[in-house]
């Protein structure tokens, strides 16, 4: 080893290192233009000029070719050496002054502008791509040649180059952009390799990460395309890799798993329009699918959420959707069904562009059947239309270029028959789903039976088992769904596999053990303070090693150190060394951000013997290097002040108590419906006490009075089987004719009172207490002429083999009887099918009966698409009308009459018909009181609220409160099934726990400065507080009292309070008052 | 450098939002100017003004308090 000094810094190196290898060691920046790890040193460029001084000779030397030697002085930042460096700097300028690379090095170097004019190249000559070219990828296809002002960089008698493999490392390393064209070495233009995540909208380099949050986080490498793969050359990325973790032997690996379940959740992929010529999806630029316009829209894109046409970049100001496309049609190439998603997906794309765009962004939307059936989806198709959105029910016939300019002209027909054209900046094709061609061969190959459509088919009572037992599916597997669906059929598979494997449950798991922690009690804070490289995320920027310094002196700091990687096991190790060795009692990491990692330094805490909340980071990365990568110094002295802030909140950290709960096992289900039932089952199967809750005298809800679900699969056969298990189940218990009528505690620990008056102890609540059909008392003469029904009422008609069914000559359906309306602004998502599935019968009963549908759009979503189209050819009428111009029912000669608008025709007709069937809209039973119980907020139409749309699609924001069914909002059985599976498994992460682990970071009272004044019982927003009273001294005190499983420690109390009589520990006001301290330097 | 006014802000972030906006904004490599230093709380609520008053006396140019 060699020792010299840098700055008048010691340092300890290899034989053979580089001043400016040394130099970095010790995180002092030398500026660099021809250097490259992994190159040979050049010394082409000079600016890494530095003063060196042997014995007694003193010179100015390239620190990127000078070896180091025993007793070296280096010195980086004499005047002599800027005045140098700033001179070369010049001369470089002078000779390519329009490269911003160089003209930024030189303003840091404080060479404002070249001395000398007239340079007009952009290439140093430095040689890094030429030795790049020969040395690392072993090709040499580049050179120098010529002398004195005809030196350049060229390929062997300036002819294209044979050997050239266009792989770019040329181009990479070159420091001011010279090498911009591939072609003009090779004669080959290089095909890009296009980013799949973005849709083949930008391009990626060959070693990626699929998109920011992909999992595993991990790079990889393409091996289809990487040299060092394919010939051996190149391994730069192996030799520039800090951590030293790219291994090129790694291969495929095939494991054998033994399992009791499978689920297959194998999505989908999008249709591609590319072969449907009429929309010229390929052909002209301007034309997008969804996806890639999704793509355009996200702040994370190929564009940064900027839109852009693909021909000239230009932001579109008129902007064509065209719903349906490759869906809904018989056509070669295209699919039947409906996909459910994409109708939302056009109306959301055009809100954001707008948002994007700005407000006089002209959209227009091509659709057929607006489908929005979901909860809260019908709003947002309001809302657009109130934003100007152009919703234009027709066909579009063809997408065509006008002109040359990249505009479209879209040609389509009205519903009234009218051929239109417009011209649009851009065309947003509003593609559907299919399964692709592999996921059908794996559903073969497990002999699970698909659906024409090849989605797997499965009984609606059990939407996630597939007709093959032990594999269950879920996702756009099962039929085409959005997110938030999906969300909760992945949780439902869940509950439906893992029901068998019950026993097993917790078998295979592993108990972290961590040692005794130690008593502080009397120890002076003893703090280490670790600061992290991150490579060169960190290091590369700020100065470590003077943060290193500079945090030993920090008031109580016992040890500090750097890592290349703090997170890195081996660091981890080390730590846990450190922290015995030199007794640390308070940890302090400068790295990346407590969000991401304060968990994993924790662990190592606990691992040392030490409480958890002794820990505390600097978030030198993310807050500091990361958006300060221009300013090094003040980024390092920024990175100072960080650690000096950590420090001072952590002298004053102290051990807090791991609060934990005990779980009851036993779950209360409310409503004894399909929901209900099946939701009690999946959890009786677990093995959990069950108490079911009906307020009628039996069970089975809505489903009593049902025919067929939507597949024609007959109800009653189900409903009894399911009747059968929940009855004799000896886990479950069923309270009929009771209610809720009072609740305490929180999760984990309920007890509720039912009016019958028990009281029951239990860990969760799922609620699926179901809905009721909305009767429109005097509308279209319901009630007033006994030919007038609801739709239930021809369920159970059809059901009992109603005779008067067959003498029928006409019938007739409303569709939308109380929904879609500014009062009931929601859509049913059951009736439309519905309605269909029962005009399908009345056909089958009497082919001759003339059966018509009133309908506003036909919602006919997913695969139930078929039926629609099935009914058409039976020769059902659809007939459209418009909310303003409804039906008229009266009745004439003992029949009735329904005058309606066609909008076809554009005129009235009069249907006579002898029996009317009103599809109304489903509405809540009257949820306030078990809302107000279980503290869960309502929406505006009175159904349950659940935490989030789309990733807690079954949870209630208050913890351990599940919700299923029609309660939640009006849907098919299938779905509601699918929820209750999706409660069942949701719950059992709980159920299946012994005791629940709280955070400690919570308010805490402090009885003798609280007078119980409880400004804090109103200023918290968890209702975690509550106002005590106790006898002292005896008078009565009063005082609060904190819910530690409600309190999410937000410390709106703390602020609240006028006399300190509440804080947040971990958090508490002289925590913070010396963070501020330390931030302004008075500590 | 040393004659450029540098103001010194003292930044409450919540933990849910703001500081993990901090943090997205390095993810993004957003540059901003060195002068803040940001201070995670449990939620903007937690701040009491007693805290800000004290930053603002003993010499902070300016508080943030952000969620």
């Amino acid at each position: 080893m060699i020792n010299l000094t840098i700055n008048d810094r010691p340092v300890e190196v290899p034989e053979g290192t580089t001043v400016l290898a040394a130099a970095r060691k010790l995180g002092i920046n030398i500026p660099t233009l021809c250097h490259y790890d992994g190159v040979k040193p050049y010394g082409g460029c000079r600016v890494c000029l530095v003063e060196v001084t042997q014995g007694s000779r003193v010179q100015l030397t390239a620190s990127c070719t000078y070896p180091v030697a025993e007793g070296l002085v280096v010195r980086t930042d004499t005047d002599e050496v800027l005045e140098a460096r700033g001179f070369v700097m010049d001369l470089l300028l002078s000779r390519c002054p329009e490269v911003p690379a160089l003209q930024e090095m030189a303003r840091q170097m404080g060479v404002e502008a070249p001395s000398f004019p007239g340079g007009a190249s952009d290439c140093i000559l430095c040689g890094k791509c030429v030795r790049m070219c020969h040395e690392v990828q072993h090709v040499g296809a580049i050179g120098i040649t010529g002398r004195g002002g005809r030196r350049q960089i060229t390929t062997p008698f300036g002819e294209f180059s044979q050997v050239c493999r266009t792989c770019g490392a040329c181009a990479f390393v070159c420091p001011t952009g010279h090498i911009q064209d591939l072609g003009v070495i090779s004669g080959k233009r290089p095909i890009p390799r296009l980013s799949e995540f973005n849709a083949g909208l930008s391009t990626q380099g060959n070693i990626y990460k699929t998109y920011p949050q992909a999992v595993p986080k991990e790079p990889a490498i393409d091996r289809a395309n990487c040299i060092q793969l394919l010939t051996g050359d190149c391994g730069l990325c192996a030799q520039t890799c800090p951590a030293d973790a790219i291994d090129y032997s790694q291969q495929e690996e095939k494991l054998t798993l033994g399992v009791g379940s499978v689920i297959l959740a194998p999505g989908f992929k999008v249709f591609d329009p590319s072969h449907l010529t009429a929309y010229g999806y390929g052909r002209y630029p301007n034309v997008f699918t969804s996806l890639e316009f999704e793509r355009l829209l996200s702040p994370g894109g190929p564009t940064h959420g900027h839109v852009q046409r693909r021909s000239d970049g230009a932001e579109p100001k008129k902007i064509g959707w065209i719903h349906c496309v490759g869906m809904r049609s018989h056509k070669e190439g295209e699919h039947p069904y409906c996909s459910n998603f994409c109708c939302m997906v056009a109306l959301k794309q055009a809100i954001i562009a707008r948002e994007h765009i700005g407000p006089d962004l002209d959209m227009a939307l091509f659709f057929m059947d607006m489908r929005t059936p979901r909860k809260d989806f019908e709003k947002y198709c309001v809302k657009i239309k109130d934003q100007g959105a152009r919703l234009i029910r027709s066909r579009v016939h063809s997408v065509m270029p006008a002109g040359h300019d990249g505009d479209l002209e879209v040609r389509y027909v009205t519903e009234g028959g009218e051929v239109k054209d417009e011209i649009f900046d851009a065309v947003v094709l509003s593609v559907g789903m299919v399964i692709p061609p592999d996921v059908v061969a794996l559903a073969q190959q497990l002999e699970v039976p698909l659906s024409p459509n090849n989605f797997v088919e499965a009984s609606c009572f059990e939407p996630t088992s597939t007709f093959q037992d032990g594999i269950f599916s879920c996702g756009a597997f099962n039929g085409p769904k959005d997110i938030p669906q999906s969300v909760m059929e992945g949780s439902a598979a869940a509950a439906a596999a893992s029901r068998a494997l019950a026993e097993a449950r917790g078998t295979l798991l592993k108990a972290k053990v961590f040692p005794p922690e130690q008593d502080l009690t009397g120890q002076p804070p003893r703090v280490g303070v670790f600061v992290c490289n991150c490579g060169l995320n960190i290091g590369g920027v700020a100065d470590v090693p003077a943060i290193v310094e500079y945090a030993r002196d920090v008031p109580d700091v016992t040890y500090a150190q750097a890592n290349l990687f703090t997170c890195s096991q081996d660091a981890q190790a080390q730590m846990m060394e450190m922290i015995k060795e030199h007794d640390l009692n308070r940890v302090v990491v400068a790295a990346c951000s407590p969000s991401t990692h304060a968990p994993i330094f924790q662990d190592m805490l606990r691992s040392a013997g030490l409480n958890k909340y002794l820990f505390e980071m600097a978030n030198i990365r993310n807050q500091c290097t990361w958006v300060h990568q221009q300013e090094p110094i003040l980024a390092t002295e920024k990175c100072k002040d960080l650690v000096n802030m950590a420090v001072a909140k952590a002298r004053l950290l102290t051990p807090l108590e791991y609060l934990t709960v005990d779980v009851n096992h036993k779950a209360l289900v409310i409503g004894g419906g399909v929901a209900g039932m099946t939701a009690a089952l999946g959890l009786a199967d677990q093995g959990y006490e069950v108490h079911l809750v009906e307020r009628k005298d039996r069970l089975g809800g809505n489903a009593l009075k049902l025919h067929t679900t939507w597949r024609g699969g007959l109800v009653k056969p189900r409903l009894d089987a399911l009747l059968r298990k929940v009855l004799h189940h000896e886990k479950i218990h069923i309270h009929y004719n009771a209610i809720v009528e009072g609740v305490t505690g929180v999760v984990g620990n309920f007890t509720t009172t039912l009016s019958s008056g028990e009281a029951i102890d239990h860990g969760i609540v799922i609620i699926a207490i179901g809905a009721e059909p909305y009767r429109p008392e005097g509308e279209f003469l319901y009630k007033q002429n006994p030919n007038v029904i609801l739709a239930l009422d021809l369920d159970r008609m059809i059901l009992e083999k109603n005779e008067r069914l067959k003498t029928i000559q006409a019938a007739a359906f409303i569709q939308c009887v109380g929904s879609r309306s500014p009062e009931r602004p929601y859509c049913n998502k059951v009736c439309c099918a519905h309605s269909v599935e029962n005009a399908i019968k009345l056909k089958v009963m009497n082919p001759e009966m003339e059966v018509f549908i009133l309908y506003r759009d036909m919602r006919t979503y997913g695969e139930r698409e078929t039926l629609y189209e099935k009914a058409r050819e039976m020769g059902v009428v659809f007939i459209r009308y418009r909310r303003l111009q409804p039906p008229l029912v009266e009745e004439e000669g003992g029949r009735l009459k329904i005058t309606v608008t066609d909008q076809i025709l554009g005129r009235p007709v009069s249907l006579h018909v002898d029996l009317l069937t009103l599809a109304t809209t489903i509405i809540p039973h009257q949820n306030a009181p078990l809302a107000e119980l279980y503290k869960i907020p309502l929406n505006a139409e009175g159904f349950f609220t659940e935490a989030h749309a789309k990733i807690k699609p079954v949870e209630a924001s208050t913890e351990g409160i599940f919700m299923a069914g029609l309660c939640h909002y009006p849907k098919p059985l299938q779905e509601s099934a699918a929820e209750a599976l999706a409660c069942a498994s949701r719950a059992n992460t709980i159920l299946s726990r012994d005791f629940l682990q709280l955070e400690s970071i919570i308010s805490n009272p402090v009885d003798e400065n609280c007078d119980g004044c409880a400004f804090c019982v109103d200023a918290c927003p968890f209702a975690a507080i509550t106002l005590i009273e106790y006898m002292k001294d005896g008078q009565v005190k009063k005082t609060v009292e904190v819910n530690p499983i409600q309190c999410k420690g937000c410390g709106s109390c703390m602020a609240t309070c006028p006399k300190q009589g509440i804080y947040v520990a971990g958090f508490t006001p002289e925590q913070l008052g010396a963070q501020v301290e330390a931030a302004l330097g008075l500590i | 450098m040393e004659d450029q006014y540098e103001p010194r802000i003292i930044a409450f972030c919540c933990n849910w939002c703001s500081y993990a906006g901090a943090d997205l904004a390095g993810v993004s490599r957003l540059q901003y100017p060195p002068s803040a230093r940001i201070i995670r709380v449990m939620c903007s609520g937690m701040v009491h003004p007693n805290l800000v008053i004290d930053a603002l006396t003993k010499g902070a140019d300016g508080v943030l308090v952000c969620g």
